[in-house]
C-alpha cells in the first residue's frame, strides 16, 4: 500500500536540500526500495529531513521517521511530525530508568511491537539510536532500542547513515541557520550475528556509523 | 515596447550594449564551439585509459564552460542589478564552501549568520547605491572589529584568534575581493561611459582564459613543477605559456577597453599574475584542509571557489589600477 506524500513534506525537503547543499554518497548499499531501518547520528532538527530528502521518491513515500512522543506531541510540532512526515511517535527511554525492572521490560516490548507493526511489510524507518540530539562533535552511546528492533525484525536491513555538518547548520538550541554544505553517507547494512549480545551489537553498529565520517573532517 | 516597465526598458535597450560587448561575446561563443568540436575529435582518438580520462575531464569542463558563460552572459545583459545579484550569489556560495572547510565552533554560529546574511549582502548593496567610500572599508575595517567582538560576546575562547582570523579571511576573499569585479560597473571612466559591462567582461575573460591557457600549456609541455607541495599541476611551462598568451590576448582585445594596446598588455599581465597567485594560495588552503576541491558544484572543475580563486585575487588589483590611472 503506497501512501501519498504530503505536499508540505516535498516543499520542506526541497528547501532543506537547497539550504544544506547535501552531497549524498551511497557507499555500502544502493538506493533500493526495500524494507530498511536507516539509523543516523543526531545533532540537528534538520537531520531527519535531510536524510529523507536524500532518498529516491519511491523510497521516500515508504519511509517514516521515529520521533519522541514527549517532544513532538503538541501543537505545530505535532502537525509537522504526524501529518506532514507521518512520524511514528514513541515513548522515549522505555526500559531504562524509573519503575520496576518488569514494568520497564513490558514497556520496551510495547514500543518495539509498535514500531514493528508500523512497518508492516513495506515501510522503512528512520531512527536515531542516540535517543536525543547531541553537540555533533561525537556520537553518543546507542540506546538499546536498535538492538531489540533488529532482533524483532531479522529480515529488515539496518543501514547506517552518517550526517556531517548539520550541527553547524542548525545546532541544538538555535533557530538561525548558517547554510554550510553537508554530506550524507550510507554504509553497508548490518544484522545481528548469531550469538551476538546487545552490547556487542550496539557497539558494532556505532562503530559502523562513525567509520562513515570522511577522513580529515572535524 | 512602451508597455514594459521603465527599468526593464532601460536594461534591454540597444544603446546599453555597445557592439564591443557583443563582439566579445561572439568571440567567447566561437571559442566554445572550437573547444567542443576539438574535444569531440580527441575523444574518438584517445588510446590509453589515462588519455581517455584526461579527455573526459576536458569535455566535462567545456560543457560546464557553456553553462557558466550562458549564466554570466545573461547577468551582464540584465544590467547593473542583475550583475550585482549574480556576484552576490557567487560570494555567498564561495563563502559557504570556504566556511564548510574551516573548523568553526558552536560559539561562532551567530557570527557566521551575520557574515552570510548581513555583511556580505551589505557589501553588494553599497555598490548598488554607489557608495564607494563605505564599500572600500566595510569589511577591512568594520567587519574586522565586529567579528572578534561578536565571537567574544558568545563566550567561547578555545582557538579564539584562529577562529576570528579564519572567518575574516574568508570574508575578505569571498566577499570583499570578489565584489571588486562588479564594482567596475560604478567606476566613472572618462570617455568610456556606459561601457562598464564591457570592461567587466574583458576582465573576467582575460582572467579565466589565463586559467585555461595555463592548464592547456601545462598539459602540453609541463615538466618543472613550481610548488609541488602546494599544487602538483602548476608548472613553469604552464605558467609562462599561460601568462604570455593570456597577456597577448588581453592586449589584442584593447579595442574593448579604455586602455591603449600597451596599457591593456600591462593590465592583463597584472590580472594573470594575480590570478596565478590566487590559485596557488587557495590550493595551499585546500592542501592544509586535506581536500582536493572546495566543492562539487561545477562538473569537472570542483566547487565555485575552485573556479573563481583567480578572480578573487585579481579583482581588487585590476579595480584599483583602473581607478588610480584612468578615473582621475
Amino acid at each position: 500500500m503506497k501512501s501519498a506524500v504530503h505536499p508540505l513534506a516535498r516543499i520542506l525537503a526541497a528547501a532543506v536540500r537547497l539550504l544544506t547543499g547535501v552531497q549524498v554518497r551511497w557507499q555500502g548499499c544502493a538506493a533500493e526500495n526495500r524494507q530498511r531501518i536507516y539509523f543516523a547520528n543526531h545533532s540537528s532538527h534538520l537531520d531527519f529531513v535531510v536524510l529523507w530528502s536524500a532518498l529516491p521518491a519511491d523510497v521516500r513515500a515508504n519511509t517514516r521517521p521515529v520521533a519522541a512522543r514527549d517532544y513532538w506531541q503538541s501543537g505545530f510540532r505535532s502537525f509537522l511530525a504526524q501529518r506532514v512526515f507521518r512520524a511514528v511517535l514513541v515513548d522515549r527511554g522505555a526500559g531504562s530508568h524509573g519503575a520496576s525492572e518488569e514494568r520497564a521490560r513490558e514497556k520496551r516490548f510495547e514500543v518495539i511491537e509498535q514500531l514493528a507493526q508500523s512497518m508492516g511489510n513495506s515501510e522503512s524507518l528512520i531512527f536515531f539510536p542516540e535517543g536525543t540530539r547531541g553537540s555533533g562533535e561525537t556520537v553518543a552511546e546507542f540506546k538499546s532500542g536498535l538492538y531489540h528492533l533488529a532482533k524483532r525484525l531479522p529480515d529488515v536491513e539496518m543501514v547506517p547513515a552518517y550526517l556531517e555538518n548539520l550541527n553547524r547548520i542548525l545546532p541544538k538550541g538555535e533557530f538561525l541557520v548558517v547554510p554550510l554544505l553537508s554530506v550524507l553517507t550510507f554504509g553497508a547494512p548490518l544484522r545481528v550475528e548469531q550469538g551476538e549480545g546487545k552490547v556487542q551489537f550496539l557497539q558494532r553498529a556505532r562503530e559502523a556509523l562513525c567509520s562513515l565520517r570522511r577522513k580529515g573532517t572535524a | 515596447m512602451n508597455t514594459l516597465p521603465d527599468f526593464l526598458r532601460r536594461s534591454f535597450s540597444a544603446e546599453r550594449y555597445d557592439h564591443h560587448l557583443l563582439l566579445l561575446f561572439g568571440g567567447v561563443l566561437a571559442l566554445l564551439i572550437v573547444a567542443s568540436v576539438t574535444g569531440a575529435i580527441l575523444a574518438g582518438r584517445a588510446k590509453s585509459d589515462s588519455g581517455r580520462a584526461v579527455i573526459a575531464n576536458l569535455n566535462a569542463r567545456t560543457k560546464a564552460w557553456w553553462k557558466m558563460c550562458a549564466v554570466f552572459g545573461f547577468t551582464l545583459l540584465a544590467g547593473k542589478y542583475g550583475t550585482l545579484i549574480f556576484f552576490l550569489l557567487l560570494s555567498f556560495l564561495a563563502l559557504r564552501e570556504y566556511i564548510t572547510l574551516v573548523p568553526t565552533r558552536r560559539g561562532d554560529h551567530r557570527t557566521l549568520f551575520w557574515t552570510f546574511f548581513i555583511i556580505t549582502p551589505l557589501q553588494y548593496y553599497l555598490i548598488a547605491i554607489d557608495w564607494y567610500g563605505f564599500f572600500a572599508i566595510l569589511i577591512p575595517a568594520f567587519a574586522f572589529v565586529f567579528i572578534p567582538a561578536r565571537i567574544a560576546l558568545a563566550g567561547e575562547t578555545e582557538h579564539f584568534l584562529e577562529r576570528a582570523a579564519k572567518i575574516q579571511f574568508g570574508l575578505m576573499i569571498c566577499a570583499y575581493c570578489l565584489s571588486h569585479a562588479p564594482a567596475l560597473l560604478i567606476l566613472k571612466i572618462p570617455n568610456y561611459e556606459g561601457h562598464d559591462a564591457t570592461l567587466l567582461l574583458y576582465f573576467v575573460l582575460v582572467d579565466q582564459m589565463s586559467d585555461v591557457l595555463q592548464y592547456v600549456w601545462g598539459k602540453l609541455l609541463g615538466r618543472h613543477k613550481i610548488a609541488p607541495e602546494v599544487s602538483p599541476n602548476k608548472t613553469w611551462e604552464g605558467f609562462t605559456g599561460g601568462v604570455a598568451t593570456a597577456t597577448l590576448l588581453g592586449a589584442l582585445l584593447s579595442w574593448a577597453t579604455p586602455f591603449t594596446r600597451w596599457q591593456a598588455a600591462g593590465m592583463s599581465l597584472a590580472i594573470t599574475l594575480m590570478g596565478f597567485l590566487g590559485g596557488l594560495v587557495m590550493s595551499a588552503i585546500k592542501r592544509d584542509a586535506g581536500v582536493k576541491d572546495f566543492g562539487a558544484m561545477i562538473e569537472g572543475h570542483g566547487g565555485i571557489l575552485d573556479r573563481i580563486d583567480s578572480l578573487c585575487f585579481a579583482a581588487p588589483v585590476f579595480f584599483h589600477l583602473t581607478r588610480y590611472y584612468f578615473v582621475r
